[in-house]
């Protein structure tokens, strides 16, 4: 008698609510947004002193947080919405002027902050700073090979870096702030 | 037309729920893919500061994380209010050897060819200061880890203009 009746359907009713536990459960674990930041090369260990060589001061552009959040800028005080273009003109330098770089392959970016200050106001100015090498490369690269640097081979990346190569050298911090 | 008629005459037709569930495995499937489990306890608070100058770190095995940040409330009785560092899913005492010594387990995992292409990734919170930033990237170049990503997350109100 039994044998007779068709094979039962199997209720899918019950899949939604499965497939709708290990959706809640990825849901919850989930993080969308990737690691993201800015990256950096740390520069080797040495326990030397580093060594004392007088840089011609023209190609120096030296930025300096305090333990007070301030911002200084060859020495005199800066507002750090305009960071991103003074170090553009300074890297470049298009007017050839006498106290900027000599040109971009001498330039040097150098960083100094103090124990004290706060961490995202140096990311901001490190960000700043990178985003100023990163709009050169980029109009380098439009003008050598019409494309944007993002699209381009590693080689041809290589060629652009090397016509503007990153040099941001950080000093050791001072100690004069709170921490 | 008397076709339809009949058809009026019955209770209202039900919506056919057959199609849900693959719906819903549609979503499940996304969420599976793009998922990133959270890996052991935060003990820190962290809130990663904003900046434009991203990029994203691609192959998670080849990156640790070094978290620096207020201890959260559970354990602010034992550890205080001050800055720490967290490696792995314990706080740095004594940071040089911590470091070190964390840096070669995670290179354990990693094939020799790639230990190269090891990037730390420094999350540290907005709030803290550069004091213990340096104190790890100090401790970060003694152990001859020199590709540091300092983790931020996207500033929408900033844009880049120039790219």
């Amino acid at each position: 008698m039994a044998r007779k009746r068709e094979s039962p359907e199997v209720n899918a009713g019950s899949m939604a609510d499965i497939a709708f536990l290990l959706l809640i459960f990825f849901l919850v674990t989930t993080t969308i947004d990737a690691d993201k930041g800015i990256m950096v090369q740390l520069p080797p260990w040495s326990d030397e002193p580093p060594d004392p060589t007088q840089l011609n001061e023209r190609n120096v552009f030296s930025v300096l947080i305090n333990a007070n959040d301030d911002l200084l800028v060859r020495g005199e005080p800066a507002d750090i919405d305009l960071l991103r273009d003074r170090a553009k003109e300074f890297i470049l330098n298009p007017q050839g002027r006498p106290d900027l770089s000599e040109k971009p392959t001498k330039a040097i970016i150098s960083l100094k902050n103090d124990r004290g200050t706060q961490y995202d106001l140096y990311i901001e100015v490190y960000n700043e700073l990178k985003a100023a090498y990163d709009e050169l490369w980029e109009e380098q690269s439009q003008k050598m090979y019409g494309t944007s640097y993002e699209d381009l081979p590693t080689d041809n990346k290589k060629a652009v870096r090397a016509v503007i190569p990153l040099v941001l050298s950080e000093a050791e911090p001072t100690d004069f702030g709170d921490e | 037309m008397s076709h339809f008629k009949k058809k009026r005459g019955n209770s209202t037709p039900k919506i056919s729920t057959s199609s849900l569930p693959d719906i819903i495995f549609m979503l499940l499937f996304f969420f599976m893919v793009v998922t990133v489990m959270r890996e052991g306890e935060r003990k820190v608070q962290v809130t990663v500061p904003q900046a434009t100058q991203l990029i994203k770190l691609e192959k998670k095995s080849l990156v640790n994380t070094v978290y620096i940040g207020k201890p959260i409330k559970k354990y602010q009785e034992i550890y205080g209010t001050q800055p720490r560092v967290q490696l792995d899913d314990k706080f740095a005492k004594n940071l040089d050897g911590d470091i070190a010594l964390f840096l070669e387990k995670h290179k354990l995992k990693v094939n020799e060819q790639l230990h190269g292409a090891i990037i730390t990734s420094i999350k540290a919170d907005a709030g803290v200061t550069m004091g213990i930033v340096t104190d790890v990237k100090t401790a970060l170049r003694k152990a001859n880890q020199l590709k540091v990503n300092y983790s931020a997350s996207p500033n929408t109100d900033r844009m880049n203009t120039g790219l």
